[in-house]
């Protein structure tokens, strides 16, 4: 029982992540359309920057964390005016394909970078485990639920009471209104990058402190698809959700699975319930669904 | 041969011919039959041929590719695992049951189709990113089984296959078996053909253009989709299965989300739609990462990292040049022909 609880917490520490991870995807998709392949790849770049930061440079943690936060939102402003902004009004497959080019050629610069081998934190958040209950709980894990859970809760009063978010939101909606009420769209699409960036950082940095950093960290931008899948594409309730069924899932089929399988269902497990979810609906749980008209 | 500079079409059946003027018919024949002399000249070179090799396999697996997303406009991210299906239906066949050769890629082939159009049935609810994301789950789940299903596929360690053989006669060489990836190459580019200029193909670009439209005027959504979906995997299916016989062994990392990608590149490159873009854009994204290493190679005395960092640069460049054809030259390789050969035939008097 005990285990079942312990991974249990683990599955949600991970689907609070995923969360994060997917609330920047799903931004970006809401308000510019655009499917973010390269998702996984901003993770591994707020992941690495933060650690050179804290280590080579000796900076203290929070500081480097802010330092970070800024330069993705940099990353993002510059990848949507180089690379994105040229392909407005290109279809869907050319979209997908530039997301996954800029994937490949943010991994490539990473790896030049960084090298492949798995660099670690050193410790920030106090090691000793808290006991909740009957369960040990190691306090990266506290903390990184914490800050998720507050990011969260930030970005949603940034779309409810902020200018910015407000304008985000009507360009997601209906963009030649949101035009014509004098709301820049260009910019619009910067920010919505700018924060994916950020968002997906914090979560790089999350995921860093409790794994350790290395190039496999990528694989994070894949594993949110079933995520935001699942909640449906363009709904950021639907994405923190997603991320945390999918977390606790990836969780128990760790243990009930596993020992069937021989280990890896964790990674096909989620996949095989989004494949379900498309079948039975297709927009997801909270997903719009698009009626198309000749 | 001078190149004629005008339409000067009569008939419905000259507008449909394969070969326009007698110019191009010329030109095509000298191709393929420079193509069967090229191994002859360098004979002794295994790397050219080896790479030769990989190249014609290639070409039928992107044109399998373009004929679901370039022709039907079905995004599929799944077409590295298809080709696996592929290889290992093959390849296990032939081990097992000792099946002839062209038996083995056909049942290759058929196998994949199958497989295929049970990935290819969500296609009927889902369009565009939703349909990209089932099909990146097909691929994760497929590479699930390579891993797992040891009794067939020999997992991780892979599976060892026999080289082809055709009546006693076994292709176990790079110069012997180009020549059957060669027929086998020109058979499909046939094929693909004669599929998107006959009732399918006219059906799939109707879907592409405007499904709903399609649908009004008359073509069957589901079953053409599928169609497409077999059709496509059929051909992965193909290639994959003349990629066992000829490498030998096959593990699950010859058929990964990379490769899928890698497809995807070669027929956004060569041009969308375009059975000639396949054909560029499979050899272009082939020779790519081998001009690159000899490049590197070239470095590797002044800047010896360069080795190391060998394969972080051929995936950086590797994008780069996904993102910027994109940018620049979104049609592809095909329509850059295209517009050069345009060029030339007015040439000198272009107006």
């Amino acid at each position: 029982m005990e285990i079942i609880i312990q991974s249990l917490v683990s599955g949600i520490v991970v689907g609070s992540i995923y969360a994060l991870v997917a609330l920047g995807f799903v931004l970006i998709y809401k308000s510019t359309a655009v499917i973010n392949f390269a998702q996984g790849e901003l993770l591994l770049f707020g992941a690495f920057l933060c650690l050179t930061l804290v280590t080579v440079l000796k900076i203290p943690f929070w500081l480097a964390f802010f330092a970070t936060l800024i330069a993705a939102a940099l990353l993002g402003l510059l990848l949507e005016r180089l690379f994105l902004r040229p392909m407005i009004g290109e279809p869907i497959i050319s979209i997908i394909m530039l997301t996954i080019g800029l994937a490949s050629v943010l991994k490539g610069i990473i790896h030049i970078i960084w090298g492949s081998e798995t660099k670690v934190y050193p410790e920030v958040f106090p090691s000793e485990p808290v006991t909740i209950g009957k369960i040990l709980v190691s306090q990266v894990y506290i903390y990184s639920v914490a800050f998720a859970v507050i990011c969260l809760i930030l970005f949603n009063l940034f779309f409810k009471f902020s200018t910015a978010g407000i304008a985000m939101r009507a360009v997601a909606n209906d963009q030649q209104a949101a035009q014509s009420m004098g709301i820049s769209i260009k910019r619009i699409f910067g920010v919505a990058w700018a924060i994916a960036a950020v968002v997906a950082s914090i979560g790089g940095i999350l995921i860093g402190n409790i794994n350790g950093v290395n190039s496999s960290l990528s694989a994070f931008g894949l594993k949110v698809f079933p995520a935001v899948i699942l909640g449906g594409l363009d709904s950021i309730p639907g994405a923190i959700l997603g991320g945390l069924i999918i977390g606790v899932l990836e969780a128990l089929s760790g243990i009930y699975l596993d020992p069937l399988f021989e280990g890896g269902t964790k990674e096909v497990v989620p996949f095989i319930v989004l494949v379900i979810v498309l079948m039975i609906k297709p927009y997801g749980l909270f997903g719009t669904e698009e009626i198309e008209k000749v | 041969m001078a190149i004629k500079c005008g339409v000067f079409k009569t008939t419905y059946e000259d507008d449909m011919a394969i070969w326009q003027t007698k110019a191009s018919k010329f030109w095509l024949w000298l191709f393929i039959i420079s193509l069967f002399i090229f191994p002859f000249v360098f004979q002794n070179s295994k790397y050219l041929l080896y790479i030769a090799n990989t190249v014609l396999i290639a070409v039928i697996a992107t044109l399998g590719l373009n004929i679901l997303t370039g022709f039907t406009g079905q995004i599929s991210l799944g077409h590295g695992a298809f080709i696996g299906v592929g290889a290992y239906t093959s390849g296990y066949l032939m081990n097992t049951f000792h099946l002839p050769f062209l038996l083995c890629v056909l049942a290759g082939g058929f196998v994949t189709a199958f497989v295929g159009m049970i990935f290819g049935i969500p296609s009927l609810r889902l369009k565009g990113l939703y349909l990209a994301i089932a099909t990146l789950a097909a691929q994760v789940i497929l590479e699930f089984v390579f891993i797992r299903w040891r009794a067939v596929t020999g997992g991780n360690q892979g599976l060892l296959v026999e080289p082809a053989k055709i009546l006693g006669y076994a292709f176990n060489s790079d110069f012997k078996f180009y020549f059957l990836a060669l027929a086998f190459t020109i058979l499909a580019v046939l094929i693909a053909k004669n599929i998107v200029r006959t009732k399918p193909g006219r059906a799939f670009m109707a879907i592409r253009d405007r499904y709903i439209s399609a649908e009004i005027i008359g073509v069957p959504l589901f079953r053409y989709k599928l169609l497409s979906f077999g059709i496509s995997s059929f051909f992965a299916g193909v290639a994959g299965s003349l990629w066992a016989h000829y490498i030998g062994i096959i593990t699950p990392e010859h058929f990964n989300i990379m490769v899928s990608v890698q497809y995807l590149s070669m027929i956004i490159i060569g041009g969308l739609g375009s059975i000639y873009g396949s054909i560029m854009g499979a050899t272009f994204m082939t020779l790519l990462p081998e001009v690159l290493r000899a490049i590197s190679n070239l470095f590797a005395n002044k800047f010896p990292m360069i080795v190391d960092l060998f394969g972080a640069i051929r995936e950086g460049i590797f994008g780069l040049v996904i993102v910027l054809f994109l940018i620049f030259e979104p049609d592809g390789l095909a329509a850059r022909w295209r517009t050069i050969k345009n060029y030339w035939k007015l040439w000198p008097f272009s107006y």
